[in-house]
């Protein structure tokens, strides 16, 4: 195929990440021009700040280097402006005389500052706040004049503000609200941010409106005259009072502007060969001057691009962060509050601490936190999430590690780590590592960040904490991991859209799923299949066929991985009860099989270690023992005390019970692994309450909890229900794991997935409503039917090629 | 990799005893080597070790035309045996071929 040209106009964040999207899903689809204004590569905006306060330079924040560009076979014309744009004949005009054709356009111009107009802004020495360029400006003035005047209190004017101070100026910050960042912070977190600002050296005057600049007589600006009549003398003056959408080009061009150029949720202009992203669009009739939406514009912007004509934009949710090293703040959302909304304020000025929440309709809707915004990554995904708050609104202003949601104790702070500390304790990763990949690479994205340092990547207990480190590290520009996003890199359907699509429209196999869900790549990928493998099995029981090669190994070889290759074999006992001839078995096969390691597990099984896989089929034959499914996202044991039978203390069979669940339980496959356990009396041996159903036995009958998890974060199992008898304990547990199976996304355990729809909603379900919880067992009962146990299934011959070499060569 | 006729070509087995989107494994005293078969009917073959920690490949889940390791996740493309980005190492490949629905395998 011909390839088609592609021209970008603008070589800035915007334009160049939607040019590495493009690359990663279509690299052969375009010839591809960049035009840029500035005579520089692709550069971090966002650290601008960091460069002006010294604490980096501008070659620590050039994110993609001329040698990308080559590499990538990009023609790139930097500090080359585009004068026009030629849609008839489809062409750019270049201001250096040159024309690039092109069959698809993509205009990211960005925004420029917006320069008040009052006499002298023309003057030596007024300048804005937007580039590298004017960067360059404040740093050199610093050098040998003395009094600057930032107008404009927001988020850029205090950024210049701030890096001049450090530069060594005195600088006076003009504003015509009545406190700081008006439009992120309420009033008494903008008077603590003067404070401490004002502590810095920085002086300000607000409610000010600038009248006039004056200057001498070799046209610099020597002075700021103000309404009021003030005067003061400023060598430097920064306007950072706003931006404006870049239109000029796209609008002398004809295409449809209001207040930016106005695109689709495919950010597509009005001519649908001409795209836009970035701060110069208008999508939905907002013009976004933050980074972070700019990157999802880019997802789908690039798909398009790419015709695979899937994505939308949607708009984006915003959260604030200063870049001034040693200043906490953050807002997002509706953070003023308004009618039928509530706050929670914690105050405590002299600590410098301010934090205040709005809550309305039981969900958090704004946030705003000065001081300590620790947990501003876990405010903004409740706001994004707009979760129910239910109980965890008595909480919710002591924090995420308050809630326990945080993972490892003492690890939630990420502020207060050391860069030698470490965050992954899987794999090792220091805080110091992610911060410096972070930057040197230029990641925005949890997903980034697993994919550089591994960080997260494995049990994923640190990943609240990667975020914190991702936000402290980028600030506004952290892109958040929505729970609804996509399943993996094959398709942008998330979890709920996959099993709703497989459901609805009857999808019975991998392949009409993938056609039917439009994935991206052939057959998918390890992320996805085992997932699509579940959900088709899990809705439809007994017609659609499992497929081994879309499991894990060892769920296709029904033993455990270990990390020489051999695996390890648990063989089912229920309850955790056993006797004299199965032991002998189990002595008998260690023995003829040399297995290297015989481990009593913590589910009350004995685990043979070290088996070869080829040993596997005859190992299972000379036990005689049913599979233990120790090794899948599948029932596991149920953990059980002896009760009744033998404890002085038992008040009920729990042994039975548990001997009971497991048999029903049997064979069953779950979003996650499902562990449960039965007590035979409150003192809880069995430690039921972190298992995901948890029983224990009361004089008067059962009591039953869930949701519990004694894994990678301990997790204390919710009081679902009481019952009399043990036919009830069978129905309540198989309603809520058929509950489960049916509505959790794959990987959940079941506390996510109270997590996500409520305890309440749960009890709706299963304790409340009769009818369905009878429904939901009888599912349970009929999917589980006459299911083969897996090892004696491969022992008669089933995936016999999974167990033997092809060919032994000498 | 040389191609040519100095290879020494084993007969392995049938194409359809590979499974698809699947692997075989050959047991070698240098080091085992998995058999892949793609959907598109392609066969690969690479030492069966990741070189990441010496994972066994062909215990993977195959995808496309590369396969993840069982172990840690690791990436690596069946036809070079490079591990995709930004993880970086390699796994040796070896010359496979089709023949009249008989798969062969190179060692030299």
């Amino acid at each position: 195929m011909k390839k088609l040209n592609l021209v970008i106009i603008g070589n800035g964040m915007a334009g160049i990440r939607t040019v590495e999207e493009l690359l990663a899903i279509a690299p052969d689809m375009y010839n591809i021009t960049v035009f840029g204004n500035e005579p520089h590569p692709n550069y971090n905006r966002i650290l601008l700040s960091p460069v002006l306060a010294g604490e980096q330079a501008f070659k620590d924040i050039v994110l993609n280097p001329v040698s990308w560009y080559t590499k990538a076979g990009i023609d790139l014309r930097m500090g080359c402006a585009v004068s026009r744009i030629d849609r008839v004949n489809r062409q750019v005009h270049a201001d250096d005389g040159s024309c690039v054709p092109y069959d698809r356009l993509l205009i990211a111009t960005g925004s420029t500052p917006f320069i008040l107009p009052i006499p002298g802004k023309d003057l030596t020495g007024v300048i804005s706040y937007r580039d590298i360029h004017d960067t360059e400006t404040m740093i050199a003035t610093a050098q040998v004049k003395k009094n600057a005047v930032v107008i404009g209190g927001g988020l850029l004017g205090l950024e210049a503000a701030n890096g001049l101070r450090l530069r060594g100026m005195d600088v006076t910050v003009v504003h015509l609200a009545d406190w700081l960042l008006e439009r992120q912070l309420d009033k008494t977190a903008g008077k603590l941010l003067q404070q401490s600002l004002e502590q810095r050296g920085l002086q300000f005057m607000l409610g000010e409106i600038t009248e006039a600049i004056l200057g001498n007589d070799a046209g610099e600006v020597s002075a700021v005259r103000f309404k009021s009549g003030k005067t003061i003398s400023a060598d430097l003056v920064v306007m950072a009072v706003g931006i404006r959408p870049n239109v000029a080009l796209a609008e002398a061009a004809g295409i449809y502007c209001n207040r930016g150029i106005v695109v689709s949720d495919a950010l597509q202009t009005y001519d649908p060969r001409i795209y836009a992203v970035g701060e110069c669009v208008s999508h939905r009739g907002i013009a976004y001057g933050l980074v972070a939406p700019l990157f999802e514009q880019a997802k789908v912007c690039a798909n398009h691009l790419a015709q695979m004509g899937i994505g939308r934009y949607l708009g984006s949710f915003l959260s604030t962060k200063l870049k001034v090293t040693g200043i906490d703040l953050f807002s997002a959302g509706n953070f003023m509050g308004g009618p039928g909304s509530e706050e929670i304020i914690l105050s405590d000025p002299a600590g410098g601490v301010y934090k205040k929440l709005i809550i309305k309709d039981d969900q958090l809707i704004g946030a705003c936190l000065y001081g300590d915004t620790t947990d501003g990554g876990w405010y903004f995904k409740l706001l994004k999430e707009g979760r129910k708050l239910g109980e965890l609104r008595d909480h919710i202003m002591f924090g995420e590690s308050n809630v326990g949601d945080v993972g490892v104790q003492g690890h939630s702070r990420a502020n207060q780590m050391q860069d030698s500390d470490e965050v992954c304790g899987c794999n090792g990763v220091c805080k110091g590592t992610i911060v410096k990949a972070i930057k040197d690479q230029g990641l925005f994205t949890l997903d980034d960040v697993k994919k550089h340092t591994k960080a997260s990547s494995s049990c994923g207990s640190c990943t609240g904490l990667v975020e914190q480190i991702l936000l402290n590290t980028v600030g506004s520009s952290f892109q958040e991991t929505p729970k609804t996003k996509a399943i993996c890199g094959c398709t942008e359907r998330n979890h709920g859209e996959v099993r709703k699509a497989i459901r609805e429209h009857k999808l019975l196999t991998h392949r009409s799923a993938y056609d039917f869900l439009e994935w991206r790549t052939p057959n998918g990928c390890a992320t996805c299949r085992p997932a699509i493998n579940y959900y088709l099995l899990s809705t439809w029981p007994h017609e659609a066929l499992d497929d081994p090669q879309s499991r894990f190994i060892n769920e296709r070889a029904h033993a455990n991985i270990q990390k020489d290759g051999t695996f390890s074999v648990i063989p089912q006992m229920k309850g955790g009860v056993t006797n004299a001839s199965e032991l002998r078995r189990i002595a008998d096969v260690a023995d003829k099989y040399q297995i290297p390691m015989v481990k009593v597990t913590g589910g009350q099984r004995i685990d043979l270690l070290g088996v070869k896989k080829e040993d596997l089929v005859s190992v299972w034959s000379d036990l005689g023992m049913n599979s233990g499914h120790a090794y899948g996202k599948s029932i596991r044991t149920v953990k059980t005390c002896v009760g009744i039978e033998f404890c002085r203390f038992g008040t009920q069979n729990s042994t039975q019970m548990g001997i009971d669940l497991e048999t029903m339980l049997a064979n069953m496959w779950s979003p996650h692994k499902v562990k449960l356990a039965v007590s035979g009396c409150p003192r809880n041996c069995a430690e039921a309450g972190i298992k995901d159903v948890g029983v224990i036995a009361v004089d008067s009958g059962w009591e039953l909890y869930i949701g519990g998890n004694g894994g990678i974060k301990t997790e204390v199992a919710q009081f679902l229900v009481k019952v009399k008898t043990a036919e009830e304990v069978k129905e309540y547990a198989g309603a809520f794991l058929q509950l489960y199976r049916e509505e959790a996304y794959y990987l959940d355990r079941t506390v996510h997935y109270i997590a996500r729809v409520g305890l309440d909603y749960i009890k709706q379900r299963i304790v409340s409503d009769a009818i369905q919880r009878k429904a939901l067992h009888e599912r349970l009962l009929y999917a589980l039917e006459g299911l083969p146990d897996p090892w004696a299934a491969r022992i008669k011959g089933a995936q016999r090629q999974e167990f033997i070499p092809l060919k032994v060569i000498a | 990799m040389d191609m040519n006729a100095r290879n020494d070509w084993v007969q392995l087995c049938q194409i359809d005893e590979i499974p698809l989107l699947g692997s075989r494994l050959v047991e070698r005293a240098d080091g085992n080597i998995a058999v892949f078969r793609s959907a598109a009917e392609t066969v690969f073959a690479l030492l069966d070790r990741c070189p990441h920690k010496g994972g066994p490949l062909s215990q993977g889940i195959v995808h496309g035309t590369a396969v993840t390791c069982p172990l840690h996740s690791w990436q690596i493309d069946l036809s070079t045996g490079q591990a995709l980005a930004p993880d970086v190492g390699c796994a040796r490949h070896f010359p496979v071929k089709v023949e009249s629905g008989f798969v062969f395998l190179a060692l030299n």
